[in-house]
C-alpha cells in the first residue's frame, strides 16, 4: 500500500529525514518509535503532504501511484489520514461541518456524490457512539476549548468518519489518561480490517499495549535503525533508547 | 454650483414647506450655520485622513426626490429580514411607505420622525432628546438642517418590546444622484428593552449617498440590541453617525455588517453616563473591487465600573481600502472600567489596505483597557490541518476565511439575522454552506 524509498526530507535547509525506507501493507500495523528528534513527526508530516517539509530525494507510493508532488488533500482523497499529535484549533468551524466539508470534497474528488444529510447523520451518530463523543460536542468550534483527551478523541472520530486506507497516529496517546486511552485505541481498533493499514507514531510503548502492531520500527537520527516485532516494543520500554544509540555510534 | 451653494439654496427652498417657527426649524437654521462654517471634511482633519469624501460631493446631488414610485411589497421582500414577525417603518426615497410599513402607537411608539417632529404630542420628548447627542461636525449638521423623516421609536419604561423593530430606507433611483437625510430617533426608558434593524438599500444603479444621523437613548436598566445591516448596491455610498447615551446599568449592544456600497463611514459614539453601563459594538466587513468601509468608533467612559466591549473582523480583497479608528476615553473618575478593542484584519490581495488606528487616552489609574489588532493572512497550520481532511486549498481558504468573520455572530441574538449574515458571509466568500450552524 505504501512504499517509502530513501526518503530524504528537510525544513528551512535543515536535514532531518536521511534516507527512510519503509513498505506497509494492508492489514498491518506499523509502530515507528525512537527518542525525541529523531524525525518521527516529520515522517508522519512528510507523507501527509505539509509543504514546510521539502522531499530532497526519495520516493513515497501509494498503491503504486507516486504522491510525492501531490498536496495534502490528494493524498487525503488517496486514502491517507494523519491525526495530529497537536490538533488545531479552529474557531467558527463547528465539528460536524468541517467533517460534512471533508466528506463531500473527498467523495467529490473521488467522483461520487454528496453525501445525503440523512446519511451523514447517520454515520456521525454512528461513529461518535464508537468514540464515546457527547453529542453537543459535535457543535461546538473544531478543538476550540477541547481539552487534549478530546482534541485526541476528535482526531479518531475524524479517522473514523473519514475511514482512511492508512492512518497514521502521531504521538496520539500524548495528554491522554488511561481511560481516554483505552476509548482511543478500542476505536482504532474496531477500524482494522484487512484493507486498511495504520502507522502508529510514539514514544513510548503504553499505547502498544492496546494497539499491537505487527512491526516496530526504531528512528533515530533520521534513519530507521532498527525493526523487529512487537516485542521490540517492550525492549525498549525495559531498556530505553541509549542502547539503540550505542549501537548506532558503534 | 458648488455643493454648499446648492446646499444653501435647497434650504431655502426646503423653508417653502415646513414650519419655520416651530422649535425644530431653530435647530436646523443653527445646524445650517453650522454646516457652511465647516463644510465637508476633508483628508487635511485627522478622522478623515483616511477617507476622502472629496469624489463623492464633487457631484450635483438632487435633495428632494421626485414623488414616490409604485413599490410593491415584491420588490423590497428580499431585503427584509421576512422571517422575522417584525415592526417595520419603510421609506421610499426618504418618504414613509404606510402601506409597506407596520407601526404602532399601542404600548410604545414605533412612528414617523415627521409626525414627532409637528405633532405637540411627542414635543416633550423631542425638546429633551432631539439633537442632544448629535455632533455639530458638518455632516451632521447637514443632516440636521434638512432631516424631515424617519424612524421615531420610543419605548416606556419596564416594556420589553417582543419583536424586532425593523428600519429600512430604499431608493428606487427615479433620480440621479440623491441625497437623503434619514434621522432616526431611539429613547429607550428604564428598564426597556428593543431590538432594532437598520438598513439602506438602493434598487436600482443610480448613484445614492445617505447622510444619515442616529441618536439612542438608553436609560437606567434599558437594553437596545441594534443591528446595521449594510449590504447596498456599488453606487450607494453611505455616511452613518450613530450616538448613543446609556444610564447606569444600561446595556447597548450595536452589530454593524458591512459588505456592500462604495464608500461607507460609520460613525459610532458611545458615552456613558452612569455606573454599570455595558457597551457592545461588533463588526464584520468583507469587501473587494473598490470599495472603502471606515469605521470610526469613540467610547466615552465617564463613570466607574463600567465594560465596554469592540471586536471587529474584517477582509478585504482587490483594492478595497478599510479605515479603523477605534478610540477609547477613559474619564479621571472612571475607575474600575474594563475596556476590550479587538481589530482582526486579513488581506487577500496584495493592493488591499487596512489603515488601523487604535486610540487609547486613559485618565484614570484603576481600570483594564486592552486593544489589539492584526494584519495577517491566514494560518498555515490551520490549512495544512483542513488540507489533511480532504479539504481543498482554496476551499479550507474559504472556511477559515469564513469561520473567522463569522465568530464575531456568536454575539447576535436574533437567530434569523445570524442565519442572513452567516449565509451572506458564505456567499462572500464563496463558501458552499449548505447546511445549518
Amino acid at each position: 500500500m505504501l512504499k517509502i524509498k530513501d526518503l530524504q526530507a528537510s525544513i528551512e535547509d535543515k536535514e532531518i529525514l536521511k534516507g527512510i525506507n519503509l513498505e506497509v501493507k494492508a492489514g498491518e500495523v506499523h509502530a515507528i518509535m525512537g527518542p525525541n528528534g529523531s524525525g518521527k513527526s516529520t515522517l508522519a508530516n512528510v507523507i501527509a503532504g505539509r509543504e514546510e517539509y521539502e522531499m530532497t530525494s526519495g520516493e513515497i507510493s501509494m498503491n503504486n501511484q507516486d504522491i510525492s508532488e501531490m498536496d495534502p488533500d490528494e493524498r487525503a482523497h488517496k486514502g491517507i489520514f494523519l491525526s495530529f499529535q497537536y490538533p488545531i484549533e479552529i474557531p467558527g468551524v463547528s465539528v460536524t461541518n468541517f467533517m460534512k466539508t471533508a466528506i463531500n470534497e473527498t467523495r467529490k474528488a473521488q467522483g461520487k456524490e454528496e453525501m445525503k444529510a440523512k446519511d451523514m447523520l447517520k454515520l456521525i451518530r454512528e461513529k461518535s457512539e464508537l468514540l464515546e463523543i457527547d453529542r453537543k460536542f459535535l457543535s461546538r468550534s473544531l478543538n476550540e476549548g477541547f481539552s487534549g483527551g478530546e482534541k485526541k478523541r476528535n482526531e479518531i472520530f475524524q479517522m473514523a468518519m473519514l475511514e482512511p486506507q492508512l492512518a497514521i497516529l502521531d504521538e496520539t496517546d500524548s495528554g491522554l489518561d488511561i481511560d481516554a486511552l483505552k476509548i482511543v485505541a478500542n476505536g482504532v481498533n474496531k477500524l482494522r480490517s484487512k484493507d486498511n493499514a495504520t502507522i502508529v507514531i510514539t514514544h513510548y510503548q503504553r499505547l502498544l499495549d492496546y494497539i499491537v502492531p505487527d512491526y516496530v520500527h526504531v528512528l533515530y537520527q533520521g534513519r530507521i535503525v532498527k525493526s523487529g516485532g512487537k516485542e521490540l516494543a517492550h525492549e525498549l520500554e525495559k531498556r530505553g533508547y541509549d542502547w539503540i544509540k550505542e549501537e548506532v555510534e558503534a | 454650483m458648488s455643493f454648499k451653494d446648492n446646499i444653501v439654496s435647497s434650504f431655502i427652498a426646503l423653508e417653502n414647506e415646513v414650519d419655520t417657527e416651530s422649535y425644530v426649524h431653530q435647530l436646523r437654521n443653527k445646524a445650517l450655520a453650522d454646516f457652511e462654517r465647516q463644510g465637508i471634511p476633508m483628508r487635511k482633519e485627522e478622522a478623515y485622513k483616511y477617507t476622502s469624501l472629496k469624489s463623492l460631493f464633487g457631484k450635483d446631488y438632487t435633495l428632494f426626490p421626485k414623488k414616490e414610485t409604485a413599490i410593491e411589497y415584491k420588490d423590497i421582500k428580499k431585503y427584509l429580514v421576512h422571517q422575522i414577525d417584525a415592526y417595520r417603518v419603510v421609506f421610499i426615497d426618504g418618504i414613509y411607505s404606510s402601506h409597506l410599513s407596520q407601526t404602532t402607537h399601542d404600548k410604545f411608539d414605533v412612528c414617523l420622525m415627521s409626525s414627532a417632529l409637528s405633532h405637540p404630542k411627542y414635543s416633550s420628548v423631542i425638546q429633551k432628546h432631539y439633537n442632544k447627542l448629535a455632533g455639530n461636525d458638518g455632516l451632521s449638521s447637514l443632516n440636521t438642517a434638512f432631516a424631515r423623516e424617519g424612524a421615531y421609536i420610543h419605548i416606556k419604561k419596564n416594556i420589553a418590546v417582543e419583536k424586532p423593530i425593523e428600519v429600512v430606507y430604499f431608493s428606487t433611483g427615479n433620480e440621479d444622484h440623491l441625497m437623503v437625510q434619514p434621522r432616526n430617533l431611539v429613547v429607550v426608558e428604564e428598564n426597556a428593552q428593543v431590538q432594532i434593524i437598520e438598513r439602506h438599500q438602493s434598487l436600482t444603479d443610480n448613484a445614492v449617498l445617505t447622510n444619515v444621523v442616529t441618536e439612542v437613548f438608553a436609560d437606567k436598566r434599558a437594553m437596545v440590541d441594534y443591528y446595521k445591516i449594510q449590504n447596498d448596491r456599488l453606487n450607494a455610498s453611505l455616511i452613518d453617525h450613530t450616538n448613543v447615551e446609556q444610564q447606569g446599568d444600561s446595556e447597548v449592544r450595536l452589530h454593524t455588517f458591512s459588505f456592500g456600497g462604495a464608500l461607507t463611514r460609520n460613525n459610532l459614539y458611545f458615552y456613558q453616563r452612569g455606573e454599570h453601563c455595558n457597551s457592545l459594538l461588533n463588526g464584520v466587513t468583507i469587501i473587494e473591487g473598490k470599495q472603502h468601509v471606515d469605521h470610526s468608533t469613540l467610547v466615552h467612559h465617564t463613570s466607574p465600573n463600567c465594560e465596554s466591549y469592540q471586536e471587529y473582523k474584517q477582509i478585504f480583497d482587490d483594492k478595497a481600502v478599510g479605515v479603523f479608528n477605534g478610540k477609547v476615553l477613559v474619564d479621571k473618575v472612571a475607575q474600575k472600567i474594563n475596556a476590550f478593542q479587538q481589530n482582526n484584519n486579513i488581506l487577500i490581495s496584495d493592493k488591499a489596505t487596512i489603515n488601523a488606528k487604535p486610540q487609547l487616552e486613559i485618565f484614570a489609574d484603576d481600570v483594564r483597557c486592552s486593544h489589539g489588532c492584526t494584519i495577517g493572512q491566514l494560518d498555515e497550520d490551520a490549512l495544512f490541518y483542513m488540507q489533511s481532511r480532504g479539504i481543498p486549498k482554496k476551499e479550507a481558504r474559504a472556511l477559515l476565511m469564513y469561520a473567522f468573520a463569522n465568530s464575531v455572530l456568536e454575539s447576535v441574538k436574533i437567530p434569523e439575522i445570524k442565519a442572513r449574515i452567516t449565509k451572506l458571509i458564505a456567499l462572500k466568500l464563496n463558501v458552499e454552506i449548505g447546511f445549518d450552524l
